[in-house]
């Protein structure tokens, strides 16, 4: 129980003067992500049911390889950033705040994973 | 943390079934959201038959007339009966909208009628929509200008006044926030469609200086992004509005100022 008036409630504690550079983040990645995704099911199509030989071959060579990485990258960071949001709606309190630094180690780390494996193939 | 089961005290039961009108043959089935604060008891739905040859055509005109004949202690909120004052907004048929002009005959089969949806009840068709009065206070939905008053009025072009179509009609009625999911899980820091609307409004008036101001209220997370265009409150509107438009223009005003 707290008398606060309507005002002070309906404001809260103001503005966080945030929030339009993850508005623009989500936006930027959107974008890019539609021209990365059919450039990798391009790549990744044809290369699909092919010999293990085959795939390494694909991804040792640059184009595909800087592609597979951006994809990898972006796609993440999206993941990261809308999944946060969806947080936010729905999770709230300390919870909240851990549940989002688990998804940022989730997204990083799925990131590096996928990272790793292009290095390790095309290099 | 979201909750997605009604409170125990807030269960619906099946309430009171009301006799039909004697000697008549074009009646019409309501089931109507009821609760009372003083009896302790759960929210229930009552059943009132309604004769339509002697009830006017709108959906207020039925709930006039129950109270007038059926039952007395039926309440809600109305005043003009023409869908200016936004005092009648309910849920009527799963929609958000006003009752004073909303068709008996845009509904098939029997009328079920409850408050607008995720707010407090303070009784029967009546919400509390204090804390959205306080939101709409707090987006300043005054002119706020920094310029001495000039000797006759804050000229506007033709062109700028028209800007403001679309906005000024809003009569503050709650159909659209009290629609919105996110105002749903988060209306107590997101400031919901309607509240936006307004803020629109004023940051587009070519006569309001505050521009800036209001823009760095709004740039929260919680207080302005918490739309995800869902666009419930633009196809909900009873005035035909668009808050989903609104809101979208005030995102990119702030991507404008930032990038
Ligand atoms: S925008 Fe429409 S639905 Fe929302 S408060 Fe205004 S009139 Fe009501
Ligand atoms: S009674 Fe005024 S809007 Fe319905």
């Amino acid at each position: 129980m707290s008398f606060l008036t309507d005002r002070k409630r309906a404001v809260g504690m103001g503005s966080a003067k945030s929030g339009v550079h993850h508005f623009w983040a989500m936006k930027m990645s959107s974008v890019a992500l539609l021209i990365l995704i059919p450039l990798f099911i391009f790549i990744m199509g044809p290369a699909l049911g092919s010999s293990h030989e085959e795939v390494l071959a694909t991804f040792s060579r640059p184009f595909p390889a800087i592609v597979a990485a951006l994809t990898i990258i972006v796609g993440f960071k999206h993941f990261r950033d809308g999944a946060q949001v969806m947080l936010e709606d729905y999770v709230h309190g300390t919870t909240q705040k851990v549940c989002i630094i688990l998804l940022a180690c989730l997204s990083y780390g799925a990131m590096a994973t996928g990272l790793f494996a292009i290095a390790k193939i095309a290099l | 943390m979201v909750q997605l089961t009604l409170p125990k005290n807030s269960r619906m039961t099946t309430g009171k079934t009301w006799p039909k009108p004697e000697g008549a043959s074009n009646v019409r089935k309501f089931q109507i959201y009821r609760w009372n604060p003083d009896d302790g008891k759960n929210p229930s739905v009552d059943t009132y038959f309604v004769d339509m040859d002697s009830c006017g055509p709108m959906i207020l005109d039925a709930l006039i007339k129950i109270k007038n004949e059926i039952d007395p202690t039926l309440t809600f909120r109305r005043s003009c009966r023409e869908g200016i004052c936004g005092s009648c907004a309910m849920n009527i048929d799963g929609i958000n909208t006003l009752a004073c002009i909303y068709g008996m005959d845009e509904i098939q089969g029997d009328v079920k009628i409850y408050p607008l949806p995720h707010m407090p009840v303070v009784k029967d068709l009546i919400p509390d929509l204090t804390h959205f009065y306080a939101q709409h206070a707090s987006i300043m939905p005054w002119l706020e200008t920094k310029t001495n008053r000039p000797a006759k009025e804050w000229k506007q072009s033709i062109e700028d006044r028209e800007k403001l179509d679309g906005l000024y009609e809003c009569v503050m009625c709650a159909s659209c926030s009290t629609s919105c999911p996110s105002y749903w899980w988060n209306g107590d820091k997101y400031l919901g469609p309607a509240a936006l609307l307004h803020a629109y409004r004023w940051i587009i008036d070519s006569r309001d200086e505050a521009t800036g101001e209001r823009l760095d209220d709004l740039e929260d997370p919680f207080k302005l992004y918490r739309c995800h265009t869902i666009m419930n409150c633009t196809k909900t509107c009873p005035k035909g509005l668009n808050p989903a438009k609104a809101i979208a223009e005030i995102k990119k005003m702030m991507v404008e100022r930032a990038v």
